[in-house]
């Protein structure tokens, strides 16, 4: 009866168009517009002044997330009122037009802990639009930067190691050098195998919320899964987003989803570099079984350096916890017998 | 915008005399080396960019700390020159990004100016049809170096690619490298000081011509690799470039492939099939001034072809070649021949017709598997009958016109 009851509140709603909800809600006008807003506070996505999300707004987590430069991430997913979000076969989630997907970047020992960068993915009529947003230092509103910035940041690492770097927001073109496939932007996070949603608005998103299906194990618990299956989750979520065959990295040849065959050449293993220039660290394959020392996916991972470091954009530091994992994976492979 | 500087009078006329597509509304916008976050302004007249529009770079050396990107289409981005006193694009200060310039729109057209000592590649367009490359400088300044980028000028998976009047230096893989594309033109370029001059990749169709390859490790490469999206490369023909000196030693970063060409060779080819490599000026090659070969690595890619087949060679002037063969048994090749071994090597695979009145050498090693110790060179005659001729590549009118 109360599913019935509140199915037909949300269709009256809908077909009175009226708001008539006392709570806040995003300015939907403005998501559905055409305009690149200065400020992020014209979508209503937080509460004025501040950083905190509005309640009508859903925070999600991944399993695994991207690493960039250990920056505590928030999470937020808006679905316009009346519409649903679907799964498809692969795991891909399809969400309505109106859709924002809000992902903001901090650090917790960094300026009080205020948000330096939120960026927006928002879905309109002609396709997903990205934008960043970067946070003023008094933490009540952020101004969008296009062209992306160098920001100072200082922080520690969980193992307690002092960093001090010029974060980078990306520009609007490297948002898509990730978010690409066949050179159209698109999400990459959410994919149904490592998108946690809270039950409540999985019920209120989704037309079928069984359908996530969180099956990827977390990175760093072990418990959760394998050696081999977290450096796959970790791969999938870090490198697979260019390197698909539909992604920014098509050309290497080096496809790294959780769905691809991990035992294969376009795996990495055994594979020999193809545009990787001194990004080879003089190393003949980028996974060398059961040489990571020899395996040049791990040399990219732990570099600064622009010509050799991956990923490309967004990691002005080493993920050392992921680095050591992946060199475990790749140490407790059985040795090439040639 | 406030930085945007729009003599609308003398740009559109222009825009409108190189592209006839573009709309009534198209501007110029011209950003300053000298303006305050010159290298933010920049990539924001890159974003806000629209189709049709100039975006004019102001004379002077830009001191850039991250690699710039263009993503809308039909946008001509334009210095004021390659030269010293051009407009100067300098990484050498770069903290991120793994290219100087990188392009994924279609129909740009990218002139007169300068890249300097990037820390990876230098321009890199991938999935840009239609791009021409004109009068450019991608230089690491430093001269060959391991640690300078791999590639100079660097289009990859695209259609149709006009590269005019460049001049790239100091590459440590390929200062002009064409990769998995098709409908390609490599023309009136110099390529000195690379470790491959100019190369052309799992890539269909390519004329490479009137170019000038010299003090490279290799002057000009047609490879097709394996576990490639794209390769069964083919019809690629290779004519009236100035090939000549190409003796820097090989400065490649082991495991790439272009550290195994041996310095002193003017082209190679490698595993592709209808190559024309015909009336270049050949002079001073230590190694070879063409070689011949397959691709002697172990891989599990079924569908790759391993060999060169149906390559040939015509008309081209030689000069000394092959008094410093820098492969494995080489030297003792051409103590054994008079002190040089012939301008022409060939491994033993595949096949290969050599109209020539020059020697070729055959390594006989027609078994991919077989190592090069087991060489058994001997003189070969390759000479007989040519498969016909290849066509050529010819460019979209639209590609023509922006050069004129």
């Amino acid at each position: 009866m109360k599913r019935i009851a509140a199915a037909l509140a949300a269709a009256m709603l809908c077909a009175s168009g009226v708001v008539a909800v006392p709570v806040a809600a995003p300015d939907q006008a403005v998501i559905d517009g055409t305009a690149m807003p200065a400020k992020l506070s014209e979508f209503a996505l937080f509460r004025a002044g501040t950083a905190q999300p509005i309640e009508t707004i859903a925070p999600y987590m991944l399993n695994t997330p991207l690493f960039s430069d250990y920056a505590d991430k928030h999470r937020l997913l808006w679905i316009p009122v009346g519409k649903k979000a679907s799964v498809a076969e692969d795991g891909t989630i399809a969400f309505p037009v109106g859709t924002v997907i809000v992902k903001s970047f901090g650090w917790s020992d960094f300026n009080g802990g205020h948000p330096v960068e939120t960026r927006l993915l928002i879905h309109r009529a002609d396709g997903w639009l990205a934008l960043p947003y970067i946070w003023d230092a008094d933490g009540k509103d952020a101004t969008l930067a296009v062209a992306g910035r160098r920001v100072p940041v200082s922080f520690k690492s969980p193992d307690g190691q002092a960093h001090s770097i010029r974060y980078a927001v990306p520009n609007k073109n490297q948002c898509k050098e990730c978010h690409s496939k066949s050179g159209v932007l698109e999400p990459i996070g959410p994919k149904a195998r490592n998108f946690v949603l809270p039950a409540n608005f999985a019920s209120r998103y989704f037309a079928d919320p069984a359908a996530l299906k969180p099956v990827m194990p977390r990175w760093d618990d072990p418990k959760s899964g394998t050696v081999a299956e977290r450096a796959r989750a970790y791969l999938d979520v870090n490198c697979a987003h260019c390197h698909n065959p539909a992604g920014s990295a098509s050309n290497s040849g080096l496809f790294l989803r959780w769905t691809d065959d991990p035992a294969g050449v376009n795996y990495g293993i055994g594979k020999r570099p193809t545009a990787a220039g001194r990004g080879s660290g003089g190393m003949d394959f980028a996974v060398a079984p059961g040489d990571p020392d020899h395996s040049f996916l791990i040399y990219r991972m732990e570099s600064l350096d622009p010509g050799i470091a991956m990923p490309e954009v967004g990691r002005s530091t080493v993920h050392k916890e992921g680095a050591a994992l992946l060199r475990q994976w790749i140490a407790e492979m059985p040795k090439a017998s040639h | 915008m406030r930085f945007y500087d729009v003599p609308r009078a003398t740009c559109l006329s222009l825009v409108a005399a190189m592209l006839a597509a573009a709309p009534a509304t198209a501007k110029t916008i011209s950003v300053s080396a000298t303006t305050p976050d010159a290298n933010e302004k920049l990539q924001e007249a890159l974003i806000l960019a629209e189709p049709g529009d100039v975006v004019q770079l102001g004379a002077g050396t830009w001191k850039l700390t991250d690699g710039l990107s263009l993503d809308v289409a039909n946008v001509t981005l334009r210095g004021a020159g390659a030269g010293s006193d051009g407009s100067i694009l300098d990484f050498s200060g770069q903290q991120g990004a793994g290219e100087g310039l990188l392009v994924t729109s279609d129909d740009v057209f990218l002139t007169d100016f300068a890249v300097l000592n990037t820390k990876g590649d230098g321009i890199k367009s991938k999935g840009a049809d239609r791009i021409v490359y004109h009068q450019l400088r991608v230089e690491w300044t430093a001269g060959p170096k391991e640690t300078n980028g791999a590639y100079g000028i660097y289009p990859v998976e695209s259609t149709d690619v006009l590269i005019d009047s460049v001049f790239v230096r100091g590459a440590s893989d390929a200062g002009i490298y064409v990769g998995q594309s098709k409908n390609i033109i490599v023309r009136e370029s110099t390529a000195i000081e690379n470790v491959a001059g100019i190369e052309i990749e799992n890539s269909y169709d390519a004329d490479v011509h009137d170019n000038i390859a010299t003090k490279n490790t290799g002057g000009i490469l047609v490879f097709d690799l394996p576990s490639l999206p794209m390769q069964g490369g083919h019809n690629v023909r290779v004519f009236e470039n100035d090939v000549r000196d190409n003796s820097t030693p090989n400065f490649a970063p082991k495991g790439n492939i272009v550290a195994s060409v041996p310095a002193g060779t003017g082209v190679l080819v490698m595993a592709n099939r209808n190559v024309e490599v015909f009336d270049n000026i050949f002079d001073q090659n230590g190694t070879s001034n063409v070689s011949i070969i397959g691709y002697r690595y172990a891989y599990t890619d079924a569908k790759y072809q391993p060999l060169p087949r149906a390559i040939v060679v015509r008309g081209n002037q030689h000069g000394k070649a092959g008094f410093a063969p820098a492969f494995p048994g080489g030297a003792e090749m051409a103590k054994a021949m008079g002190g040089s071994i012939p301008p022409i090597l060939w491994d033993g695979t595949g096949d290969a017709v050599v109209n020539e009145d020059v020697g070729v050498l055959s390594l006989n090693l027609p078994d991919l598997k077989m190592p090069q110790s087991a060489a058994k060179p001997s003189l070969v005659s390759l000479k007989g009958t040519a498969p016909a001729a290849l066509p050529g590549v010819t460019l979209p009118a639209s590609m023509e016109a922006k050069v004129k």
